[in-house]
């Protein structure tokens, strides 16, 4: 039943959506969309085990085949994506157990919340364009609605920006869509492979491309299409942040890797060339933006921008280490940046403030909390032997090996000047006193709240060190992934049916 | 709106509406139609009802919440892709049992799994744009 392994990942998420909201207005909602993302992790886990016996699964919905129907396919990159997304799912579950009120509950948060975590699945499993832009669209609004939960006058400017910028980047890549359609008359990713390849007006691929490139750009958040990260992700609840900073821009980037490898591969001299310049402002906007930030979030959404530019240049430099080292990287930074937010969650109920002029303290008062963030921030700066460090040593390698030292320069000191940021946030938030004359001590927050929102910020620092200690299997994963990107026989096969 | 027309006329056709709309979801599989346009010609019915009579009536003429209507929708919607497990096919296969015959052309009627996602989309889409339009219409 190859199939149903494939459909569980979206299907569970949906169901606890509707489940959760039927039970909004009782206590019982935060539990069921507990169970339900422990449900989606087994899962993923369980499709995780089939495409490692397998290499690519793929199942085709309602039992139309390739390439009319809709194609689901999971190779390598795919499987660790839905992993990982139920990984980040069932963490931030746990952490809104203490974090969201039971008025966002009766507004019907967890009901958006799955229902996010459903789109994102779809669109890392998904093996057809029209599709991939369905799941972007079960993403915008589950997001959007998510964004103004609770409906403040920050809330909402930040939602307008949001949803505003979000659908330009939809219709830019529907239109895209509409073009690609009318020269090769598929839409399946595996078919298209070929379609693209023989198509004859070459020009006029280079244009979709671009609008691809465009299109997923606005929601990877490269320079110069970043605007509404920083806009926005400073203003939902902690939790929902930390999704948004994990994953969402996570999807753009995957789409970017997954379209830039399969299909658009014709004109790599010129698309890839603009990435590469692309992810290098990208690193460097990012950096210099955080360090004009004073707000924890604020700093932290700048240096998710940063950090996408080492995603998508993994991605751009297309040899094989630099995808191997792009596919970690994402996985990384996942864990990574949605811990940040969790403790940036934390430190605000304890010290009362994100505004780092605000609050202090926290190492004196809370020392737990203290090393449980210098984990995943000195990830995040490349610090070995966390799991950053392995992540930035493959691309700035990948980058000398093609003697671009400009890159492999721009790379490392942008790393740099993440360590920069984050002593910025680690002297003002914990060394330095409390400007009030508060103790920011844990028992501030009731253990009822305090323990579920530590829990998983423990669990995703403990990732980060066995990654970080334990490399081996990580990167011989992310191996395989590069080499199946780069070579998408296996893939192509399996969805268009020459291969069981 | 204060209109005694309207709100006479709009009886009418809030009711001739809602059966064309429950027209549309039934034709659908075979025929152009479907729960998705049969969703949005139902609740355009709804919202000539609150343009008539004010949108707290509508709310009551509806009986449930807009936004629950939307969730029950997914489920169904979801639990007729779930159908074709039992019969172990992959996800979403339409699952066919006719009555006096064995094919669209012979048979007198079907029961079909089709028809229970086209009516799960039809509350899916009929409950969503509701929830938007009595927002709107409560706002000002």
């Amino acid at each position: 039943m190859m199939s149903w392994l494939l459909v569980m990942p979206i299907a569970i998420p949906f169901a606890t959506a509707v489940v959760a909201y039927l039970m909004r207005m009782s206590d019982a909602g935060r539990w069921i969309s507990l169970a339900g993302s422990a449900l989606s992790l087994l899962a993923s886990a369980a499709l995780m085990v089939a495409v490692l016996e397998r290499g690519v699964v793929a199942a085709q919905m309602s039992s139309w085949d390739a390439p009319f129907g809709i194609t689901l396919v999971v190779d390598y990159l795919g499987a660790v994506m839905v992993v990982i997304t139920a990984i980040t799912g069932l963490a931030t579950a746990i952490y809104a157990l203490g974090e969201i009120p039971a008025r966002l509950e009766k507004l019907g948060y967890h009901a958006l919340f799955q229902t996010l975590i459903a789109g994102v699945t779809g669109a890392f499993m998904t093996g057809d364009v029209f599709n991939l832009y369905v799941w972007f669209e079960v993403m915008l609004i589950s997001s959007f609605g998510l964004l103004v939960l609770g409906g403040s006058r920050e809330q909402l400017d930040a939602g307008i920006k949001y949803v505003a910028l979000n659908l330009v980047s939809t219709l830019v890549f529907l239109s895209g869509i509409g073009l690609l359609y009318g020269v090769t008359g598929t839409l399946n990713m595996a078919d298209l492979r070929d379609a693209v390849a023989n198509a004859e007006n070459q020009g006029l691929i280079t244009v979709i491309a671009m609008m691809f490139m465009v299109g997923f750009g606005v929601k990877a958040a490269v320079f110069p299409l970043f605007f509404w990260l920083p806009a926005s992700y400073h203003t939902p609840s902690f939790a929902v942040s930390a999704v948004f900073a994990g994953l969402l821009t996570k999807v753009g980037v995957y789409a970017l890797m997954r379209m830039f490898t399969l299909v658009f591969v014709g004109d790599i001299g010129f698309t890839h060339e603009i990435l590469i310049w692309v992810s290098a402002l990208t690193m460097l906007t990012g950096v210099l933006g955080a360090a004009a930030q004073t707000d924890f979030r604020k700093i932290l959404s700048f240096h998710i921008i940063s950090q996408i530019g080492y995603m998508t240049l993994g991605l751009a430099l297309y040899t094989p280490l630099a995808l191997m080292g792009g596919v970690f990287y994402l996985v990384h930074h996942i864990i990574v940046k949605a811990n940040l937010f969790l403790v940036a969650g934390v430190a605000n109920k304890l010290a009362g403030h994100t505004d780092l002029n605000r609050i202090g303290g926290l190492y004196k008062s809370s020392p737990l909390l203290a090393a449980l963030f210098v984990i995943p921030a000195f990830s995040l700066a490349g610090f070995p032997p966390l799991s950053g460090f392995w992540a930035k040593y493959l691309i700035v390698k990948a980058a000398i090996e093609l003697d671009n030292w400009l890159i492999a320069f721009v790379a490392l000191f942008v790393g740099l000047l993440t360590i920069f940021s984050m002593t910025k946030i680690w002297g003002m938030a914990f060394w330095k006193p409390h400007p009030d004359g508060i103790d920011p001590t844990p028992d501030r927050v009731p253990d009822k709240v305090r323990i579920p929102m530590m829990i998983p910020i423990g669990g995703l620092a403990a990732m980060t060190i066995l990654i970080g200690f334990y490399p081996e299997p990580f990167v011989q994963f992310a191996e395989v992934a590069a080499a199946q990107l780069l070579d998408p026989t296996d893939y192509v096969e399996t969805v268009l049916g020459a291969r069981p | 709106m204060n209109s005694i027309i309207f709100t006479a006329g709009a009886r009418i056709l809030v009711a001739l509406l809602l059966v064309f709309s429950l027209f549309m979801l039934l034709r659908g599989h075979h025929l152009p139609g479907g729960g998705f346009i049969g969703g949005l010609i139902g609740a355009i019915a709804f919202i000539v009802y609150a343009l008539a009579c004010g949108s707290a009536e509508a709310r009551t003429a509806l009986r449930v919440s807009p936004e629950g209507l939307a969730m029950v929708g997914l489920g169904v919607a979801l639990l007729a892709g779930l159908v074709s497990f039992v019969f172990g096919d992959p996800f979403f296969t339409g699952q066919w049992y006719w009555v006096g015959g064995d094919s669209y052309e012979t048979a007198a009627f079907s029961i079909n799994s089709v028809l229970v996602f086209d009516i799960g989309v039809y509350l899916v889409v009929l409950g969503g744009i509701l929830s938007i339009a009595f927002a709107f219409e409560e706002e000002t």
